[in-house]
């Protein structure tokens, strides 16, 4: 493995040499929390332990819970009430369930946000950053599909909604949505088929952040500064690096405790604050909720489904070209798939040569303004799909697209980088170095 | 675990008392994150241990008005079946004569009943665990008039001892105890 | 005239607002003071208490608690009743036992009655299930500082009631001021002392009101105290852990730092 110099381990005694011709594992664990590690990484650099944190929290709460649900459309509500009222303590394990999937989103859009921010898509790190997206969209569906599993109101309109996208697709769309449910609408089949996938999922996304570390160790950390760490020689490397242990796992450990005190006051104090009342009355698939309301993390992106209507011009004219193939509904969930591989692609969109958002004087402007189209989108997500939500929608959608596919492409040309430090020593001394 | 490759000629090597200090500080955080992790796996363990609604049923109370000398009731209870026998005087007498008979599990009646009509047993064979069969009114009762184990043949008498067959124990008796003359509170 | 060019122009301005209003149509909630509201806030036993039998005289003729056990009855922290009395609440149920395969009394592992009325929705969750407050502007900001408001948007249904009545398809609908759309057809369930209370407290309509909300959130949330008793000592504990960290945290780089000083 190629990377950044540093010490490897070498096994001493008998033992540890007998164990280590046979299996490096030892090996391995200290090349992996010995990695170097830019000494200017930031605060922005604390969400993927609280990810890691997150899917430890999900797997384990979330085996605890299984064996005590049923999923039945008859006994799944009430077998959430038994967790509820008659488990030990499954209360608390239930809310932190439901809490640990907010927080989740909290952390993977942080995560997101930071590594647009600095760059951290960018070469050498594009697997990195298409394997943290592939991530990102198995957690949207395995959100989704734990939410269908207490058999609430929300559960059910939700799923019968957004299995309804797929039945968009042309041709195909009818054939596929009673395959992903079972039967013509969603029932039992559904749900036992949901809560073998939500079972599923998480374990997939495991092995996919081994693969995301796995990348990102290959490569090196990128940093605030954007510059990559001298690797001519190790003497060079430690002079911009320390050691993962102690230095910044006691750091990402203190950022977690701060983090787990407003997570443990939510869970203790107002654990259905981000949740649905809807979803407390059990499924009724004869009365639907007055607002169908996805859970605050699709929000942006289902206002970005819903933004395109078909009085739009560019859905007409899609409509027009495709000969009525793509029609507004259709043209919805490509949008909303279409603004998560733009993500995806901001590798290659990007054509700065410069990686941290710190020193393009322009990129910073646009950037602050996706992060607030995020928040506006997610707000008239939640919002009725009627005027000025609808308009407010399709400007955001609009500008979600516009900053991936124009600004992020023009802005390599047009902008004057400002000058950035030459090494991370550099920028570490500079900011440790003037200041106390 | 050590830290080594201390990029740091360390300058001047700091004194003792600070370096106590340290570790003092060192031993806190390290404890307190075990401490509570460990607070933090008890819940989840403890959450598999019966759940409220199973726990209140590990206590039943049985009204055992109406049941005549003579006739057995089966009442579920833990999710074993419990075998309630009100025995006539002849099936006391019975089993009392029995007290210094040959025994593979040597019991005395009266220890057997607290009180001497009332026979609450657990109705699980004390060999493999199968239902001996006697509470139905035209169930065989085996040779002692007791209860009968279909499985391999095991006889119980009237006082739930095991006399023939492979059971090794007398039947089982669940902790109980009297509200009333009327009243059994098994549990 | 001039109303209307007022309220059409705070229309065009505040266009949001117009819009939030059509979404979640308005209805009245005053903002009752509970005992167990806040970090620290806990049930109140007599009042839940009450509020039981206002639940058992009144609102039991037609509404069930499916998923509430009696036995919970007798739980600390919630009604605390105690077991023989309990036990005594339980037996005047008719029960069906499918083991039995025949109605007996009630037992106190059973839970509470379905509903009657196909009409009356369960009340088990129903504190849960409906949120008092919302906004402003979709914002989410008064359910952070008054809390989700299902206990008091039962309270407010039960004194909202305005007298005024009107036949639709046959069934009688009943204005309501909490309600959403304003007209609920359920009669109006309380009109002030509907039950005495053994301990001499207050039964007028907004007393019972409140006490029964308070019952019904208790129903629905049963485990609260415990819940914010776990939910104190985590954070507790954890402000202790980011302490220590932060402290480690310092020293451990302490050197580190002081060499990009000198440099």
């Amino acid at each position: 493995m190629s990377g950044i110099p540093h010490d490897h381990y070498e096994p001493k005694s008998r033992g540890e040499k007998w164990l280590h011709s046979r299996l490096p594992i030892v090996g391995l664990i200290y090349d992996t929390i010995m990695l170097p590690t830019p000494k200017n990484l930031n605060w922005m650099w604390i969400w993927g332990i609280v990810l890691v944190f997150c899917l430890v929290l999900q797997i384990v709460t979330g085996v605890i819970l299984v064996m005590h649900y049923t999923p039945n459309v008859d006994l799944a509500f009430a077998s959430i009430e038994h967790i509820m009222r008659n488990v030990n303590g499954g209360y608390f394990i239930r809310y932190l369930h439901m809490n640990g999937a907010s927080l989740f989103f909290i952390a993977v859009y942080l995560h997101i946000f930071r590594g647009l921010y600095y760059g951290s898509y960018k070469a050498p790190r594009e697997v990195t950053w298409i394997i943290g997206m592939l991530i990102y969209l198995l957690m949207m569906a395995t959100g989704f599909l734990g939410y269908v599993l207490p058999w609430g109101q929300m559960s059910f309109w939700g799923a019968t909604v957004i299995t309804g996208l797929f039945g968009a697709i042309p041709f195909i769309g009818d054939p596929l949505q009673t395959l992903l449910l079972g039967g013509p609408s969603v029932d039992n089949a559904t749900l036992n088929r949901f809560f073998s996938l939500h079972y599923l999922l998480p374990f997939l996304i495991l092995g996919l952040v081994i693969v995301h570390v796995w990348a990102f160790h290959t490569t090196g950390n990128n940093n605030p500064a954007g510059v990559e760490v001298r690797r001519g020689s190790k003497a060079e490397a430690e002079k911009d690096t320390v050691p993962f242990w102690p230095y910044f796992v006691i750091k990402d450990f203190f950022a977690l405790a701060v983090v787990l005190v407003v997570f443990f006051a939510v869970v203790g104090f107002m654990p259905n604050y981000l949740g649905h009342p809807d979803n407390y009355i059990e499924a009724n698939p004869l009365v639907t909720p007055a607002a169908i309301v996805p859970e605050w993390y699709y929000l942006p992106f289902y206002a970005i489904l819903r933004a395109f209507t078909s009085d739009v011009w560019v859905v007409m004219l899609t409509n027009f070209l495709t000969g009525g193939i793509v029609d507004a509904k259709f043209f919805g969930v490509l949008a909303m798939f279409g603004s998560m591989v733009a993500i995806a692609l901001a590798p290659w969109l990007d054509t700065s040569s410069v990686r941290s958002g710190k020193y393009r004087p322009m990129f910073k402007w646009w950037f602050w303004l996706l992060a607030i189209d995020f928040f506006v989108l997610m707000w008239a997500g939640a919002m009725p799909a009627e005027p000025p939500y609808s308009i407010i929608s399709l400007i955001g959608a609009s500008y979600w697209f516009a900053y991936f596919f124009v600004i992020l492409p023009l802005l390599g040309v047009i902008e004057r980088p400002s000058k950035q430090p030459a090494t991370i020593e550099e920028d570490f001394n500079a900011h440790y170095g003037k200041s106390e | 675990m050590s830290v080594q490759s201390e990029t740091t000629e360390t300058p001047d090597m700091i004194e003792e008392p600070q370096e106590t200090r340290r570790d003092f500080l060192y031993y806190a955080t390290a404890g307190a994150g075990a401490v509570g992790l460990g607070a933090a796996i008890w819940p989840l363990v403890n959450s598999l241990n019966p759940s409220a609604d199973v726990a209140a049923l590990s206590v039943i109370e049985v009204d055992l008005d109406g049941v005549e000398p003579g006739t057995r009731i089966t009442v579920s209870w833990s999710g074993k079946p419990v075998f309630i026998d009100h025995r006539t005087e002849e099936q006391i007498a019975k089993a009392r004569a029995d007290d210094t008979a040959q025994l593979p599990d040597p019991a005395l009646d009266a220890d057997r009943a607290i009180r001497p009509e009332w026979l609450v047993q657990i109705g699980i064979c004390t060999h493999l665990g199968c239902i001996p069969l006697g509470q139905g009114s035209s169930d065989p009762l085996g040779d002692w008039d007791g209860w009968f184990c279909p499985c391999h043949g095991s006889h119980y008498d009237t006082a739930g001892r095991i006399r023939k067959g492979p059971a090794p124990r007398n039947l089982d008796l669940p902790p109980y105890a009297f509200k009333s003359d009327t009243v059994v509170v098994i549990g | 005239m001039f109303k209307k060019l007022t309220l059409s122009a705070i229309a065009a301005v505040g266009l949001m607002a117009g819009a939030t209003n059509a979404a979640v149509i308005q209805s009245e909630i005053e903002d009752f003071d509970f005992s167990f509201e806040g970090p620290f806030g806990t049930y109140d036993e007599n009042q839940l208490q009450r509020g039981l039998k206002v639940y058992t005289n009144v609102c039991a003729s037609c509404h069930g608690l499916k998923y509430v056990p009696i036995r919970t009855l007798a739980d600390e922290g919630g009604v605390g009743l105690p077991v023989d009395q309990v036990r005594a609440y339980a037996a005047q149920f008719d029960i069906y036992d499918p083991e039995l395969d025949d109605w007996r009394p009630g037992k106190p592992t059973d839970s509470f009655p379905e509903s009657n009325d196909p009409n009356a929705p369960d009340l088990s969750l129903m504190a849960k299930a409906r949120a008092g407050f919302s906004g402003p502007y979709g914002s989410g900001l008064n359910q952070l500082f008054k809390g989700m408001g299902g206990a008091e948007y039962i309270a407010s249904i039960l004194t909202g009631y305005t007298g005024k009545e009107k036949e639709e398809a046959g069934s009688i609908l009943y204005q309501n001021t909490a309600f959403p759309g304003g007209w609920i057809s359920m009669a109006p369930p309380l009109w002030g002392e509907d039950v005495d209370f053994d301990d001499g407290s207050s039964n007028a309509l907004r007393d019972e009101a409140v006490d029964t909300a308070a019952f019904l959130m208790w129903a629905a949330e049963p485990k609260m105290m415990g819940r914010k008793e776990t939910g104190f000592i985590a954070v507790l504990f954890l402000v202790l852990m980011s302490v220590l960290l932060y402290a480690t945290n310092k020293r451990i780089w302490a050197p580190i730092k002081r060499q990009a000083k000198e440099s």
